[in-house]
């Protein structure tokens, strides 16, 4: 048996000039920042403050600051299709089909797995132990793997770019194309251990989001005084507790038949594929929801805050949510109405699906009413939220269309369904990721975004998203199908100009971002936020300094009803001074851990060497991977203690920061 | 392309994008069907997006005057910073789309059985049987009453409703021809059905739906509905100048191959069909690199 299982020197691409460079340049990229941190001796703070951080704001920030990287090359991804259908006109373009196919199943594995799932929980993980008013999360050191196994599974996915190759099967890998016959590379291999790794990261993050809400609120935080954001961050973590054991029992099914001759999936000995098909969209459609229900919180509190008034029907939004989350289970069928189902099936899939569009259509009513009668602020997390109403309510029509089965059946797997789900996956996730960036980074840094850079990359990115989904709307619409690497019928070649056109503005609209975090970050002492609350903010996280504490809150508030902040802040105003300062006690934090690292160090070679078969790195990797987990269990210090006097000095400038603020401000904000 | 357009417009709002949309809309589209199983998912797609757009378009309208009005500098503007609640606006949020997803509910469930692919189309015509097989990278079509086949292409007379048998002797893909209508997909081991008429005479650009490996770009055929009379020739021609389709010529077609040109067989092998169907034959061979020149191979490849 060789040393190195399948892998030698002609799984490196070096005919392939486009990977290379690529890889070349990322390696560089990633080689060049570690050198420089070393060389300005910041290896010692990355270590102790972020790498080994078990507190839930800096591995939310650490999920956010991946999920972006993984979108600039998700997004790379998504250039690189449109230039090739727009060159690949009666021409065979610059991808060769075995590179494109890998093109087009990376961008979709990355943008749904490694961008928007680490965008949303790490939003999760920052705002909501901080809108419950309490410490951290239920598990920190298993946030700490959680967030670690996640980065191990991006890993994967871009070790593929050079050592290799990615699966050449779409980002749902259907079989039999996925089976060792018709895919014997390591691509689909590839695949299948980042999303098993990183699997197991998410459903972490799920489990503990869930036991947070549930065991670990305020004092009179009752479930119907948490803020929306919370409710639908448990609606979304229940489906990730619910849904993604599916997806690693299919996953596993995949494993087996290509590891071990199982037949679950192929052609033959009785295995068959519709299965798969049927397991994967049972996880596939709630995944769609664990995704959206977090950004409809987000905005649920962008549209409170911004319109200056409480959130309009709030019982009514928490039964939408639940509504949603449960109609979810019921609705997968609709991926594959083409299938030959008969009219029964396909009639009772096609109205549970629109079924959905009722528990939607409210929300989008609720944020409307509660704008009605408010004061409504255009700043930049607004403006995501009113564009995501817009993106979203024909990304919803268009889905709605799509459930109606004789409508599917002309469309489905065309440019159109592509058009549908970027404009729900776009319009509604990216959106509310960016509007929830932009909303809590004052939160998390001290210093609020730049508002001209933000709005400029608001404008570019909805129009250059406009231009490239209508353009595909309309090719669907006229017969185009999906993941064609050349295109040689006439009447599509001006709409594919278009989309690519499209795309370069959100290019341009990603740049402005990416500007204006840069700008932000040296104009940071003109945008510092002395106050802590620079949104005029309703729920607890605003009641913290910015950035907060470790501790969060000196003693943990007392919740006297819905929007627990708006309440103590209106009393303040009132009264003209804050509460009695109370009297302050050592709180006990968890320790930081390694553990999270060092196990997802291991796990990546366990993965890395399943996927080429090297045998005696995968047991290493295991048994690292476990010794790390015994050897954290083994430790009888987990708690350090912050001395009262500590939390003192930190509350009372708070308080000090607060009271010159209500001493400026006498009716509250102008 | 009334509606959509209108949906466009509303969209983008950049009308200079409109006429580039209308041209791109009057190719060989799903909106330009010419038989009847698309015309009436033509229809339906019409219907839907109707009964949508009439609460999508105030939607978005209430959405912007609501934003404007109550913006923060207008003095105008009432401020209730504690209303946020109205039983009687809350029924009518509820009930807005719950009318209208009942409303829908009953267009998907009659299209749905309407329009069911497995249904025969009513006509006077007895229709023509065709048995389609997916390969790597190719479509194989039979006929099974005229005992010829052929690769790529696929003659049929026009305004005789077409049954159609298909599977897959390897990877999964999707039969679809988008001016007659539905999609069907084909499967290995599995026969699926689907039934489609050309009303006039015409090519008609058909293709996979369903991605299904490197090859699957030029999996296109077009369908060329002729006259009845001018099928009969080309039946008589076919006969006159095809090849034999038995296990022989079948292995052949098993091999990947990319862009495939149009090819005919004057005779096929009885019941060949079934024999893949019901896989008595072998499946579709996947990648072969190192043997022949075939579509080139990952690295990694079990040796």
């Amino acid at each position: 048996m060789p040393l190195l299982g399948k892998l030698d020197w002609s799984a490196i691409p070096l005919d392939q000039p486009i990977p290379l460079i690529a890889s070349a340049v990322v390696g560089a990229a990633i080689t060049g920042t570690l050198l420089y941190a070393w060389a300005k001796g910041w290896w010692p703070y990355l270590w102790h403050e972020w790498i080994t951080s078990v507190d839930h704001k800096r591995i939310g920030v650490m999920y956010v600051i991946l999920a972006v990287v993984m979108l600039i090359r998700g997004f790379a991804d998504a250039l690189m299709m449109r230039s090739q259908q727009a060159l690949a006109f009666h021409a065979p373009g610059y991808l060769p089909p075995e590179h494109y196919d890998q093109v087009f199943s990376a961008h979709g594995t990355i943008m749904i797995f490694f961008a928007a799932m680490p965008f949303v929980i790490g939003l999760m993980n920052f705002a909501v132990p901080l809108q419950l008013g309490v410490r951290d999360v239920a598990f920190p050191t298993l946030n700490s793997v959680g967030f670690w196994l996640t980065a191990s599974g991006a890993l994967l996915v871009n070790i593929s770019l050079v050592i290799g190759e990615f699966a050449r099967t779409g980002w749902l890998p259907y079989p039999p194309l996925s089976e060792l016959k018709y895919s014997p590379g390591v691509g689909v291999d590839y695949y299948l251990w980042a999303l098993q790794i990183s699997g197991v990261g998410t459903l972490t993050a799920g489990i503990n989001i869930v036991v947070t809400i549930l065991k670990m609120r305020a004092p009179g935080m009752s479930y119907f005084r948490m803020p929306m954001f919370c409710w639908t961050s448990l609606g979304s973590c229940m489906l990730i507790v619910a849904a993604f054991p599916i997806l690693t029992a299919t996953l596993a099914m995949l494993i087996l038949d290509r590891y071990l001759g199982f037949h679950f999936f192929t052609n033959d000995a009785g295995g068959n594929m519709m299965m798969f098909v049927n397991l994967i969209w049972a996880w596939g459609h709630p995944e769609v929801y664990i995704l959206i229900l977090p950004a409809f919180g987000i905005f649920s509190e962008v549209f409170a805050t911004f319109s200056s008034k409480p959130l309009f029907g709030y019982r009514s939004m928490v039964a939408a949510t639940f509504f949603i989350v449960i109609v979810s289970f019921l609705v997968w069928l609709h991926h594959f109405f083409t299938m030959g189902a008969g009219g029964d099936v396909n009639a009772f899939f096609g109205i549970a699906t629109s079924v959905i569009a009722v528990g939607t259509g409210v929300k989008i009513y609720n944020w409307l009413f509660t704008m009605w009668g408010g004061r409504v602020r255009f700043d930049t997390p607004m403006l995501w939220a009113l564009g995501f109403v817009f993106t979203f309510i024909v990304g919803g029509m268009t889905g709605v269309l799509l459930a109606v089965p004789p409508a599917d059946f002309v469309l489905h797997n065309s440019m159109f369904l592509v058009a549908h789900f970027h404009n729900v996956i776009i319009g509604g996730v990216v959106f509310g990721a960016f509007a929830g960036y932009t909303y809590w980074f004052p939160k998390a840094f001290g210093f609020t975004l730049h508002e001209g850079w933000g709005k400029i990359g608001f404008w570019l990115t909805l129009i250059g998203f406009c231009v490239t989904f209508l353009a595909m709307y309309a090719l669907g619409l006229d017969g185009m199908t999906r993941r064609l690497q050349h295109v040689d019928v006439d009447a599509w070649h001006p709409l594919i100009l278009v989309s690519a056109a499209g795309t370069l503005i959100s290019a341009a609209g990603a740049a402005a971002q990416i500007i204006q975090l840069v700008v932000s970050i040296r104009q940071r002492d003109r945008l510092r936020d002395e106050t802590g609350d620079p949104w005029d903010g309703r729920s607890l996280e605003w009641a913290t300094p910015s950035p907060p504490p470790a501790f969060n809150f000196a003693v943990l508030p007392n919740v006297e009803g819905e929007e627990a902040y708006w309440f103590i802040k209106q009393r303040a105003i009132e009264t003209q001074r804050l509460g009695d300062e109370p009297d302050y006690e050592a709180i006990e934090m968890p320790r930081n851990s390694p553990t999270g690292f060092v196990c997802a160090f291991f796990a990546s070679f366990m993965g890395f060497a399943l996927i080429w078969h090297i045998w005696w790195m995968v047991a290493l990797g295991f048994v690292g991977a476990y010794v790390t987990f015994v050897a954290f269990a083994w430790r009888d210090i987990v708690e350090y203690e912050i001395p009262a006097e500590e939390v003192a000095r930190i509350d009372r400038a708070r308080r000090a920061s607060r009271l010159a603020w209500i001493a400026a401000h006498p009716e509250g904000r102008p | 392309m009334g509606i959509p357009m209108k949906l466009m417009t509303v969209r983008s709002g950049i009308s200079a994008l409109a006429p580039v949309l209308l041209t791109g809309c009057a190719g060989a589209g799903v909106l330009d069907p010419q038989g009847p199983i698309g015309g009436a998912e033509r229809l339906i797609l019409y219907d839907s997006l109707g009964i949508m757009l009439a609460i999508v378009v105030p939607t978005m309208i209430a959405t912007a005057a609501f934003a404007w009005w109550f913006r923060a500098g207008n003095t105008k503007a009432q401020y209730w910073p504690d209303w946020a609640y109205s039983g009687r606006l809350e029924l009518i949020v509820w009930s807005i789309p719950i009318l209208v997803i009942m409303f829908l509910g009953g267009v998907i469930w009659v299209g749905s059985h309407e329009l069911d692919p497995y249904r025969p189309i009513a006509s006077t015509a007895k229709p023509i049987e065709v048995q389609v097989v997916a390969l790597d990278w190719k479509w194989l079509f039979i006929y099974p009453a005229e005992n010829v086949a052929t690769v790529n292409r696929l003659v049929v007379p026009a305004g005789v409703p077409i049954h159609f048998s298909i599977t897959s002797a390897s990877v999964m893909n999707g039969f679809f021809v988008p001016q007659l209508g539905s999609m069907m997909m084909a499967m290995n081991g599995m026969v699926t059905q689907l039934n489609l008429q050309a009303d006039k005479p015409g090519s008609y650009y058909g293709q996979s739906s369903q991605f299904s490996g490197d090859g699957f770009s030029d999996m296109n055929f077009a369908l060329q509905a002729v006259p009845p009379a001018q099928y009969s020739r080309w039946l008589t021609g076919v006969r006159g100048g095809g090849g034999t389709l038995d296990q022989t010529a079948y292995g052949m077609l098993l091999n990947q191959t990319l862009a495939s040109p149009p090819a005919v067989f004057a005779n096929v092998q009885p019941g060949l069909f079934d024999a893949i169907a019901t896989r008595k034959l072998p499946d579709g061979s996947g990648p072969e690199s190192g043997r022949g020149g075939k579509p080139q191979v990952s690295p990694g490849r079990p040796r």
